[in-house]
């Protein structure tokens, strides 16, 4: 192991539920009472020595928020130049949604076209500093692209666990950085719950089970970056796809820390959306119910990415959805498809089954009258429409003609 | 005889033992005889009304109890109960 000097900044990871403190080491659940574990900070040694120009000064990538990441300042970075992804002005989409400010953060355009870079690059770096030979992950397939891709780059052996009937485009998408491709016969659930269990006997680091409240962390870099190419201004509303909820949670961190740092001009946390697969939609349904008591189903949706029945952070989407004053809403599978051509159409942007959910999501919404048209809302896009494109596929159309003029102007005249 | 499987955080309750096998026709009195066996376990798996905590997955036999039957779960000798933080994944 590496000697260490861990930031100054960080100060151990802390219980959601009961504040007991622990170092920062792999670990993700309150041992007192089982809680979620995040990384605390002091944010008073952050303030003094963050600032927007050393922020502009940083890297081209999420590395330039380091000081607000938990990885030890001597640590080198496992990167694939993860993060500073493009904020568009979605002017065609906006004019067909009635929203004059719709801005779409592509995160598909990340090194393996999904978010998950970014947590992965925080958790495959701090893994590799702390002296771990095996990285590993529970995934529904981006999260394996990238644990897969960055394990190569650490050169650090990798298993990845995903379920049974995970898309081929994610599996050969993984499989080609050579990790040992694990495939559970059952569903993200029980991969998460095999991993876990396997995390208390193996010395593996386990990006989102022992690692998670670190890797977690990589999550708030989109919302840092949303608010820095807004130029340095929160959004009004986040519209976010719900799986196991954990970037949800880790947006509303970010953009507590951007007001309490003083990075961003005055302004409120933006108001939170959460968007669901009705095929997969737990949380959803614990919103409308009026309840934080979040109830496991049984998955069934071409959403794979974001299909987790049991999601850890549930509890919490519906908290937070509420006290921003935000919701969150559900689309069926029709919707799902019909999103992804919208944005694609509109845009020039193919997103995945999950981007379907969000952009069908802000879509219902807009139609429902939710905004008047002038609210800067922001739709994260969080993987690339390669990754799910059979859904897609029927509407492949073409027409086939002959090397001749006269048949490409008979083609033109039909 | 059922078998709870105890995950890394509640061994120190287990005396380190990570299987404890148990007497019980259905989960609720299994989980009574793992409490009786090893104090503390009841007050960390289940909250004030009996019901499992926010935070605990109980999976019997693979399959999460709150799909099934709940603590009425029937229990066959040779059932495995696993004991799962349920903050992990995504």
């Amino acid at each position: 192991m590496a000697p260490s000097r861990p930031s100054p900044r960080v100060l151990g990871l802390r219980c959601r539920e009961c504040g007991a403190e622990y170092e920062l080491r792999p670990g993700h659940v309150c041992e007192a009472c089982f809680g979620p574990l995040d990384v605390a900070y002091d944010y008073a040694a952050v303030g003094r020595v963050v600032s927007r120009e050393r922020i502009a000064a940083g890297p081209p990538s999420m590395w330039r928020y380091r000081d607000l990441l938990p990885l030890d300042d001597d640590a080198p970075v496992v990167s694939l130049g993860e993060g500073m992804t493009p904020l568009v002005h979605a002017h065609r989409l906006g004019r067909e949604l009635g929203l004059r400010n719709l801005y779409l953060k592509n995160d598909s355009m990340n090194p393996t076209n999904s978010f998950k870079d970014r947590v992965v690059s925080v958790a495959v770096s701090w893994a590799r500093w702390r002296g771990f030979e095996v990285v590993g992950c529970a995934s529904t397939g981006n999260l394996a692209n990238a644990t897969a891709a960055y394990a190569a780059q650490a050169g650090l052996a990798c298993y990845v666990v995903l379920p049974a009937g995970t898309e081929e485009e994610k599996l050969v998408a993984t499989s080609v950085f050579e990790p040992n491709l694990v495939v559970v016969r059952g569903t993200y659930d029980d991969v998460n719950r095999l991993c876990a269990m396997v995390a208390d006997e193996l010395p593996w680091a386990f990006c989102n089970v022992n690692l998670r409240p670190i890797y977690a962390e990589g999550s708030k870099t989109l919302t840092y970056e949303t608010a820095e190419q807004l130029g340095w201004r929160l959004p009004d509303e986040i519209v976010v796809p719900i799986g196991a909820g954990c970037q949800f949670v880790r947006h509303h961190r970010a953009a507590l820390e951007l007001l309490e740092l003083g990075l961003v001009e005055d302004g409120s946390v933006p108001r939170l959306i959460g968007a669901q697969a009705l095929g997969c939609a737990p949380v959803y349904r614990a919103f409308l119910a009026g309840t934080d008591r979040v109830q496991p189903v049984r998955p069934d949706t071409i959403a794979r990415s974001i299909a987790i029945g049991n999601p850890s952070d549930g509890t919490y989407v519906v908290r937070l959805a509420r006290e921003t004053g935000g919701l969150v809403e559900a689309v069926d599978e029709a919707e799902i498809v019909d999103a992804i051509r919208l944005l694609a159409r509109t845009e020039g942007i193919f997103t995945e089954t999950a981007g379907g959910v969000t952009i069908g999501v802000l879509a219902k919404l807009a139609r429902a009258g939710r905004w008047q048209g002038d609210e800067v809302v922001v739709a994260y896009i969080t993987g690339h429409g390669l990754k799910t494109a059979e859904v897609v596929a029927d509407g492949a159309r073409r027409v086939e003609i002959e090397p001749s003029l006269s048949a490409f102007r008979q083609m033109l005249a039909v | 005889m059922p078998t709870f499987l105890i995950p890394g955080p509640l061994r120190s309750l287990s005396a380190g033992a990570a299987a404890v096998a148990v007497e019980a026709a259905d989960l609720r009195s299994a989980i009574d005889a793992l409490d009786a066996r090893y104090p503390g376990f009841k007050g960390r798996l289940l909250d004030e009304e009996g019901e499992p905590r926010q935070f605990v997955n109980l999976f019997l036999n693979d399959e999460d109890v709150r799909l099934g039957r709940g603590l009425d779960s029937p229990l066959a000798p040779g059932d495995e109960i696993a004991i799962v933080p349920a903050v992990a994944g995504g």
